[in-house]
């Protein structure tokens, strides 16, 4: 039963991996705007042009 | 619909009088909608329009001068980062209101190539921009986006630099580290919970110290602002919530400090950090506020950032702070005059609407003084400044950072019952201390002691004003009534005495009201409707908007002429139109109000009233807010419209005109010393001072996300007629918070009845506390929606 402790052990390990996450997403500024980023990913890509096509 | 949509402006959605401006076949309502077309299709950027029909707004038609942009040490103060080849900068533009915007704005590379990167912020109206600045200026950026239709707001008093001061994310933080500790104590908790074999005791131990280990950081890190809150309130005599709370917290660690150490049993590691991470969301839920609205403006704010200073070298765009009593100064048409002046050369017509809120520009001769915050209209001024920007009349108003002497008054319900609450709550603690320690139990009195702090932490009690009241936050934040904070609700629910301003708060500048005395063809009105066209004098705006609703077709303007302060003269199909006053047309002066004359070919052909538009259901309004209130008016204007208001207003109401700002201070205060609690409604700068006195001051504002004054509260001037349901909706939410209080009394109750026997189980308070808390929530945010549902703040699903 001593794989209790390592066990314990493995999933505070991967919850902190997430808590670390978090605080990145937290202070790389990803919560600040929650809202036009589901606007822009509804744009298309270029569609009509003056003849060309574009990537 | 068929009909309004072919004469639609393609680029705005305003109506086209006549097909005038078109280009690829799309119909415009003015140049200035062409143009930002032209700008976007020449740059592949029509896409713009696919998003959404007329994407556009109507551009202003005052164009602002963007010189002092070029100024470096102006410029150093707006940008967010500049190296050798690139600068960052960040720009409020008011106008971002679709998706359209966003994707044009994102798309700002196509348009220069200077520009690599531009990032929208929609909720804050912002956005991002990177740039090369060999290649273009910041004025050249500014320019561009005022050309395509984005012109960003820009004052000393930097929203964006303002709103980024204040930043949750350390609270954002503390709430997921509490969140982490809280998950996972709570999973080591449970074997406890459920009984664990003899054989298992050994993990017991193991599972008690990695408990003690994920309450340090809650303790330490999460809740050290309660400790530091609660100290700095005793240390000012007083008992604020976060007394009992940090002390809820110290008992809670300490016992299951001890009892891990000692080994006498699991502890309380899952109910503290439950209790600091319920605590912390309630903190966040408080702190919620409105990214584009600003409620601590002052004359920065409202005042240009530059200014152009006539001096040796000719004129020189200097900044505010630089003005120097002596100054001259050249002001443009459309210009704010930044400080108290004397006029020198030119006329001066001055809107004083940010000031009074009355639109009708004022004439000054030369020699007289001008204070500062009017804007002029025709043609360039210059001035010399004979007082400094901050100490001009107006701006000294706002400009003293006297705290609100009643904010320190004012108590909150939960600063009230938590004054009594400690107190009892320490007698309670301490007597069953005692009689354990009488009954020579001294195992007992200890845990019967730090029981009753354990379980009779109030929790649930700090959480029901934070919750209730965001609650009612977002029903008026539905409803265009944007408050400060949530204590300026429970105010809200106080108040005894309504003052009112007139001019744009009790009356709607936008929905001016004429009445025609004469008699004109449809013809003749046309040709007077086109003539107005051209100018930009208000009353010309509108005697448009007026007249020209009925109006279709327009016709050519020749030797147009506008001269400042008289009226307008132009010739249409042959025949001289005069608009103005009475001596420009040659009329005889008509007695009160406000009056436009008109004559065609020298023909005196009637007159136009401009009636005082108030806001609809005035008087139902009122008669609704008086009762159980005393209402009055205070107004810098004359008292031409006495009688009609005094209909209006209750009987026993004070009716003052021709009061000064200052007099509007003092005015509340004198009621305040009445031992009223004085809620002041205003609109425009001269009312700073007294809504800065209120106890709440309401801003009425047509357009939110135009200035407004520093205030409580800013009201959108459609929303006026709900004012009587606001003021019962608030003293709803108060009602709600002192049942959820004493919901959570009740809980409290029911621990205090294990714990002072000291035979309370962690498992207790396990169950107990998160138990409060989901109840409170659950019961205040559900009393609330019924409260707004009740006063018809709630649409009805």
């Amino acid at each position: 039963m001593s794989v209790i402790f390592f066990l314990i052990g493995c999933s505070v390990f991967i919850a902190l991996i997430f808590l670390a996450a978090f605080f990145w997403a937290n202070k790389s500024g990803q919560h600040e705007d929650t809202y036009t980023p589901s606007i822009r990913m509804l744009f298309d890509d270029e569609v009509e042009d003056d003849g060309k096509t574009q990537g | 619909m068929t009909v309004s949509e072919t004469t639609q402006c393609y680029h705005c959605g305003d109506a086209v009088p006549s097909a005038a401006y078109e280009a690829d076949g799309h119909p415009f309502c003015c140049l200035g909608c062409q143009s930002v077309y032209r700008i976007l299709s020449n740059s592949n950027l029509k896409q713009y329009y696919r998003y959404n029909q007329h994407p556009g707004k109507r551009k202003g038609d005052a164009s602002a001068r963007y010189e002092y942009l070029d100024e470096a040490s102006l410029a150093d103060k707006l940008i967010d980062f500049r190296n050798d080849k690139i600068t960052v900068v960040t720009f409020y533009i008011p106008s971002i209101h679709c998706s359209s915007c966003i994707w044009l704005l994102e798309h700002l590379y196509k348009l220069h190539p200077a520009i690599s990167v531009s990032q929208s912020d929609f909720l804050k109206k912002q956005v991002n921009i990177t740039f090369k600045h060999a290649e273009l200026t910041l004025r050249g950026l500014v320019e561009l986006l005022v050309d395509i239709g984005y012109e960003p707001k820009i004052t000393l008093q930097d929203v964006i630099k303002e709103g980024r001061r204040f930043s949750q994310k350390g609270l954002v933080a503390k709430i997921a580290t509490a969140g982490f500790c809280f998950g996972n104590s709570m999973m080591l908790s449970f074997p406890e919970y459920f009984g664990m074999g003899a054989f298992e005791a050994h993990y017991s131990e193991f599972f008690g110290w990695m408990n003690l280990g994920f309450s340090l950081p809650v303790v330490f890190y999460c809740g050290r602002d309660y400790f530091r809150s609660a100290w700095h309130s005793l240390r000012r005599r007083e008992l604020n919530l976060d007394v009992p709370l940090a002390l809820g917290i110290a008992v809670l660690f300490a016992r299951t400090a001890v009892e891990v150490w000692s080994g006498s049993g699991p502890g309380f590691a899952d109910t503290l950090c439950g209790l600091v991470f319920f605590l912390l969301v309630g903190r966040w839920i408080q702190q919620r506020t409105y990214h584009h609205l600003s409620f601590e403006r002052d004359y920065r704010s409202y005042f240009p950032v530059a200014v152009t200073r006539l001096g040796g070298e000719g004129p020189k765009p200097i900044p505010l702070a630089d003005i120097r009593v002596g100054d001259r100064l050249l002001i443009r048409n459309n210009e704010i005059i930044p400080a108290d002046a004397i006029l020198l050369k030119g006329h001066a017509a001055i809107d004083f609407s940010f000031v009074t809120g009355e639109s009708t520009p004022v004439q000054r001769v030369l020699g007289e003084i001008i204070y500062a915050g009017g804007r002029q209209t025709g043609e360039a001024i210059e001035l010399e400044v004979v007082k400094a920007v901050s100490q001009s009349y107006l701006t000294r108003l706002w400009n003293n950072e006297t705290v609100k002497p009643h904010e320190r008054n004012f108590r909150t319900f939960s600063n009230t019952v938590s004054r009594y609450f400690t107190v009892v709550l320490l007698a309670i603690a301490f007597s069953a201390m005692t009689y354990w320690f009488l009954a020579n139990d001294a195992v007992r009195a200890w845990g019967a002691f730090t029981a009753v702090l354990i379980i009779a932490c109030p929790c649930a009690l700090a959480l029901s004003s934070p919750f209730t009241l965001s609650a009612a936050m977002s029903v008026f934040d539905k409803n265009r009534f944007y408050i400060k904070n949530t204590a300026a609700i429970e105010q809200l629910a106080t108040l005894d005495c309504l003052v009112f301003d007139k001019t744009g708060t009790i009356s709607s500048p936008s929905a001016s009201r004429m009445r025609f005395e004469g008699k004109l063809s449809p013809y003749e009105w046309s040709m007077i409707v086109g003539v107005c066209k051209n100018s930009t004098h208000p009353l010309s705006r509108e005697l448009v908007k007026w007249a020209g609703e009925t109006m279709s077709g327009c016709l050519a303007v020749e030797e147009y002429r506008e001269t400042a302060g008289k009226g307008i003269e132009a010739l249409v199909d042959g025949h001289r139109i005069r608009v103005g006053n009475a001596r420009f047309t040659g009329a005889w002066e008509k007695g009160n109000g406000s009056r436009v004359y008109l004559s065609i070919n020298d023909e005196v052909k009637g007159n136009l009233l401009v009636e005082q538009p108030w806001r609809k259901n005035l008087k139902e309004v009122l008669t609704e807010l008086a009762s159980g209130r005393q209402l009055h008016l205070i107004s810098g204007d004359n008292d031409k419209e006495k009688a009609e208001l005094s209909r209006v207003f209750p009987p026993q109401a004070d009716l003052l005109f021709n009061k000064l700002p200052t007099d509007k201070m003092e005015y509340i205060q004198s009621l305040q010393a009445r031992g009223h609690r004085v809620c002041m409604f205003g609109d425009g700068l001269n009312d700073a001072g007294a809504l800065k006195q209120a106890t709440l001051g309401i801003a009425v504002s047509d357009d939110i996300n135009n200035f407004s004054p520093g205030c409580d509260a800013i009201l959108d001037g459609r929303s006026f007629v709900k004012l009587p349901r606001f003021f019962r909706f608030a003293k709803d939410a108060v009602k709600v918070i002192h049942m959820s209080f004493g919901i959570s009394l009740t809980y409290n109750l029911v621990g205090l009845g294990f714990a002072i026997t000291g035979t309370m189980s962690p498992l207790v308070a396990a169950v107990l506390m998160p138990l409060s808390t989901v109840t409170i929530i659950g019961f205040t945010t559900i009393a609330t929606h019924l409260y707004a549902t009740k006063n018809q703040l709630v649409k009805k699903q």
